[in-house]
């Protein structure tokens, strides 16, 4: 095998110092891991070997060689410059197979996500994450970019709005979420903070006027508007007269752009979400019990992952997830098996491997003296920490039930290469660099 | 703090949210822990009793009656003697093998569910179950209703219930497999309230899935809600006398009381008898395939050319637009010339004469010049522009679009536009002789004999009518408040006066004045009607009739549409006059009764 630059001996030499084995080695404890909470998970009801094919856990382990075989490609054979040419043309092409998808897939409850070409599945969103970050990272890293050039902020919504438009045309509400992730990446590379406020702002007055009434939520908005409003004119003393008077216009904008979102939660709530999504929400917020039917997902996951108490009950030894009372458990509800079975320590493991792999990920990125791979490397943290926020958030109640994997361990081959091949594209840019550097 | 810095921090938070909740739910809250380390729930549904139909008078039409249902749950099935089983059930042992070998094959995705294993056995097989089901583990016999008819009185206007599919689940979430939906009918449309509220009880199982006590002693258990009783407009000795009638022939009756628009008895023949209802699984094959389309409700989704019914409307929009007055006369000998060579004919009779005989007579030329009248009418500018204005008039009539009644599927008929004939012949390219068949009620209007039947119901009302409707106000269902409200017509209520004269003379001006419903008259009840004949073009004439009565205050109106029957006179108007007449004295009066008898021995299939 040849190095990167063509001269035999640089692989030898580079391997230890340039790619980040820590990062290697998450990853690696992340798939057993979730490998074995898989076995587990299927155990009761399909009692077999874990290297039975025909089973969860034996198609895992297929998934889990081939993304091996994958990530080595990756690692030592692409050339990663490849990546930031080919970016326009893969996401092109991923973006069409997100639009085709809609058209000639199966209705898979309600979504329309998956191609099905004979016994193989899988579904574009996935790949799409990759490819919008990668041409998310070309665009941005042009030497003139200027995240306050606003046809380049318009260029950088359209990369990021269109594939997420086009997923919540196949109903994966969960998969185009996660694309709010690269709101981080953004503020990253100069997107002001406000937004970033701002979308929490229009989160909590949702929560708030579903929860409460209209008018705690116009004060709780009367209130952040003030603050705001004095906390910029304390920036701008020395300022003119003028940027005092655009700040009070925008203020005062934003308070009534509040109000509005505040008398039009009930009615997006109503007419603009669906009917399921509404119910999710309805039980995560309290509003309404429904033991038997939407509820059910999450009680029945909170019981499983509550009843693990500090140490778990064991390997195997699992009632809830083995008894077929938590569904979904190899896929989304994975992370009930780690609960039930491995208790608070499992979780705290699993939960810390992920913190120190985004961790890592994040500083690499921010140490690289490339913009692209910097950028790439805080999309991939993006969407790591999505993935994990929003899935572990819902097994616990603490998010609204939402159908995404959890990255690396949940069942299911389309969810593993995509990370897989994310990840490792990260840590080949990252070695490149490291072995100029 | 640099922006890393401050992304790092918030990574940090997020992640201790969620340890903290972790920390929460499995180490300081120990309701997790007694939920599951004892265990899950178990809920075990209680159906309620799907509402009852009642008639107008009280009758129940729809009743609930038990039947049993076999269910397993194959992970609690032990090995059993299949042949025990198949006996007990009456069923052959190799339905009981096929089904276990389908558990076995999908056991992964049944996994603790109970399924469904055989539907509506007979008592006595339940009983011989029941006595021996402690050997036959898993499998559990369980009391359902299912829907029993005490009248056979309107099969196509009660409709089916049925087991929901995976199709219907996932749009409609509340229903789950096994459960039961109204798919036509009154069962359909009124479904809602019928249905009720499933009710359930909570049972916790440990994890080796056997029941041990009730979940938090019942707390959480919900008791079933009975469905609403639903009472309907219909009479059901009406309908039942109707559909006898109408035995062996096809087509439709309608009868609505004018006074409040609610529907007394709707006909499609052929219909379905109610005891097929009950077991509308057994039989769809055998329905489907039945050329006649008994499923087919031809009273609100059938489109027929009304014919000379329709005499009426045009007269009325006449007398509105002041292009005809009462006293016009008009020549008619046998029929009127147009284009040439052309003659639309009509039958022998006086001439010349005005409006109360030409509709007595059912005068073709007549209301030829009508309608010649109405479109040259020199208020408009061409021809199209009067065509909208007297379209516009009909569907105020409650034609060529829904009347908006209560009942499901109902189907709008046709009124042509005038851009429909510009695209046919040409901007500009047609003219009264071009459509001269609507005059009568041909050609390409299209109407449902419930728009027929509100025809009848708006001459007895005078112009107006109420939206027909087949739900009555009742206790817990109260009916939109449209059903209430007079719908007027465009046609000033004064000018009805002329036209329900001359369906009362059409009646009761003897033969010898050329009245075409002479045969409807009954003595004392002041009759009024109309025949029809509505040309088909896929075979012998359609026969229409409509008519209410009394003629002051009318109590009911009736419209007969009979197909491929011959004249109106003949069958369509023994049947209306005939339902009139057994609605208004109960009975058929002797000297009416070789009417009945003719159409009751009569059948065209």
């Amino acid at each position: 095998m040849k190095g990167i630059d063509g001269t035999p001996g640089s692989f030898d030499r580079g391997l230890r110092k340039t790619v980040d084995w820590r990062l290697v080695i998450c990853y690696l404890l992340l798939v057993l891991i979730g490998w074995i909470n898989i076995y587990a998970s299927i155990h009761s009801t399909e009692p077999a070997s874990i290297f039975d094919w025909s089973a969860r856990s034996g198609k895992q382990f297929i998934w889990i060689m081939t993304a091996f075989v994958l990530d080595i490609l990756i690692l030592f054979v692409i050339n990663p410059r490849l990546w930031e040419v080919i970016s326009p043309y893969t996401y092109v092409m991923v973006f069409f197979l997100l639009v085709l998808v809609i058209f000639v897939s199966k209705d898979v409850k309600g979504s329309h996500s998956w191609f099905e070409l004979g016994p193989v599945k899988f579904q574009p969103a996935e790949i799409s994450k990759i490819t919008t970050s990668l041409l998310l990272a070309m665009v941005m890293s042009k030497p003139n970019f200027r995240m306050s050039n606003r046809k380049h902020a318009l260029a950088v919504a359209a990369i990021i709005g269109l594939p997420m438009l086009a997923i919540l045309g196949e109903s994966e509400t969960g998969s185009a979420l996660v694309y709010v992730g690269f709101l981080f990446v953004l503020y990253r590379e100069g997107l002001s903070g406000w937004w970033l406020f701002l979308l929490g702002m229009a989160i909590l007055l949702f929560i708030l006027t579903l929860v409460t009434h209209w008018w705690i939520s116009v004060a709780v908005l009367f209130v952040a508007c003030v603050a705001f409003y004095i906390r910029v004119l304390r920036q701008s003393r020395r300022e003119a007269i003028n940027f005092r008077r655009l700040a009070l216009r925008r203020t005062l904008l934003a308070f009534a752009a509040g109000v509005m979102m505040v008398f039009a939660t009930g009615f997006i709530f109503e007419n603009v979400l669906q009917d399921h999504q509404r119910k999710r929400i309805e039980v995560l917020l309290g509003l309404k019990e429904d033991p038997a039917g939407v509820g059910y997902n999450v009680r029945q996951s909170m019981i499983a992952i509550g009843s693990g108490g500090m140490f778990g009950k064991g390997f195997l030894h699992g009632t809830q997830t083995t008894y077929g009372f938590v569904p979904e458990q190899s896929t989304d509800f994975i992370f009930c098996t780690v609960g039930e079975e491995w208790g608070f320590f499992g979780c705290l493991a699993v939960i810390l491997l992920y913190v120190f792999m985004i961790w890592r990920i994040i500083t690499d990125a921010d140490k690289s003296r490339e913009a692209f791979t910097r950028i790439y490397g805080y999309c991939l943290a993006a969407c790591l920490f999505m993935h994990l926020f929003i899935n572990i958030g819902m097994t616990i109640g603490l998010m609204p039930v939402i159908g995404i994997p959890l990255p690396l361990l949940s069942y299911g081959g389309s969810s593993l290469w995509a990370f897989s091949v994310m990840i490792f594209v990260f840590i080949a840019l990252d070695r490149q660099e490291k072995k100029y550097f | 703090m640099n922006r890393k810095n401050k992304l790092l921090t918030g990574l940090v938070a997020v992640a201790a949210i969620l340890l903290g909740k972790l920390f929460y739910i499995q180490i300081v809250n120990d309701k997790y822990k007694v939920d599951a380390s004892n265990n899950s729930m178990v809920y075990n549904y209680i159906y309620p009793p799907r509402g009852v139909i009642y008639d107008r008078n009280g009758e129940i039409l729809v009743g609930n009656e038990v039947c049993y249902d076999i269910s397993v749950t194959p992970r609690d099935v032990q090995p059993f003697d299949t042949l025990a089983l198949a006996t007990a059930l009456d069923v052959p042992v190799d339905f009981i093998r096929e089904r276990m070998a389908y558990y076995r094959k999908y056991r992964t995705r049944i996994g603790w569910q109970t399924l469904s294993f055989l539907k509506h056995i007979t008592p006595e097989n339940y009983i011989r179950f029941a006595e021996e089901a402690y050997r036959f583990p898993g499998f559990k016999a369980e009391v359902r209703s299912v829907r029993q008819y005490p009248f056979n009185a309107g099969g196509n206007l009660l409709g089916y219930i049925s087991e929901v599919d995976a199709d219907f689940i996932k749009n409609h979430p509340e229903y789950r497999s096994g459960d039961y939906v109204g798919k036509t009918g009154l069962e359909a449309a009124m479904e809602d309230k019928l249905r009720g509220v499933k009710g359930y009880h909570i049972y916790l199982r440990d994890s080796r899935n056997r029941v041990q006590s009730p979940y938090m002693d019942g707390a959480e258990d919900k008791e079933a809600e009975p469905g609403k009783d639903v009472v309907s407009t219909i009479d059901a000795h009406l309908q039942q006398y109707g559909q006898r009638l109408m035995e062996g022939k096809v087509g439709s009756v309608v009868a609505i009381e004018p006074s409040t628009g609610e529907i007394l008895a709707m006909v499609s023949s052929p219909g379905i008898d109610v005891d097929v209802l009950s077991d509308i699984g057994k039989h769809y094959a055998e329905i489907a395939r039945n050329p006649r389309k008994p499923m087919f409700n031809r009273t609100v989704m059938a489109s027929y050319p009304p014919g000379s019914v329709f005499k009426l409307v045009n007269g009325l929009i006449g007398l509105q637009e002041g292009t005809l007055v009462p006293s016009n006369s008009y020549p008619c000998a046998h029929g009127f010339p147009y284009g040439g060579n052309h003659r639309l004919g009509c039958h022998g009779h006086a001439s010349p004469l005005n409006l109360l005989s030409a509709i007595a007579t059912s005068c073709n030329g007549y209301f030829c010049y009508v309608f010649r009248n109405i479109l040259d009418n020199k208020k408009y500018k061409t021809t199209a522009e009067a065509f909208d204005v007297w379209r516009e008039h009909v569907l105020s009539f409650g034609f060529g679009r829904k009347l908006g009644s209560d009942f499901p599927s109902e189907l709008g008929g046709n009124i042509p536009t005038s851009a429909f004939y510009d695209k046919v012949y040409g901007k500009g390219r047609w003219r009264f002789q071009t459509i001269i068949s609507l005059s009568i009620g041909q050609g390409e209007i299209g109407a449902t004999p419930l728009q027929i039947a509100n025809l009848a119901a708006t001459m007895a009302n005078r112009g107006y009518y109420y939206i027909p409707h087949i739900v009555k106000d009742s206790e817990g269902i109260e009916i939109d408040p449209k059903y209430k409200e007079r719908q007027y017509t465009m046609v000033d209520t004064t000018h009805f006066k002329t036209a329900v004269e001359g369906m009362y003379m059409a009646v009761n001006g003897g033969g010898s004045a050329g009245g075409t419903a002479f045969s409807a008259r009954i003595p004392g009840l002041d009759v009024c009607g109309k025949t029809g004949t509505a040309q088909n073009p896929h075979g012998k004439d359609n026969s229409v009739f409509i008519c209410f009565a009394p003629k002051d205050n009318p109590k009911i109106a009736v419209a007969a549409y009979v197909e491929n029957a011959g004249f109106g006179a003949t069958w369509a108007l023994p049947v209306a006059s005939l339902m009139l007449e057994k609605y208004l004295t109960g009975e058929i009066s002797e000297s009416r009764k070789y009417l009945e008898d003719r159409l009751l021995t009569t059948r065209f299939f």
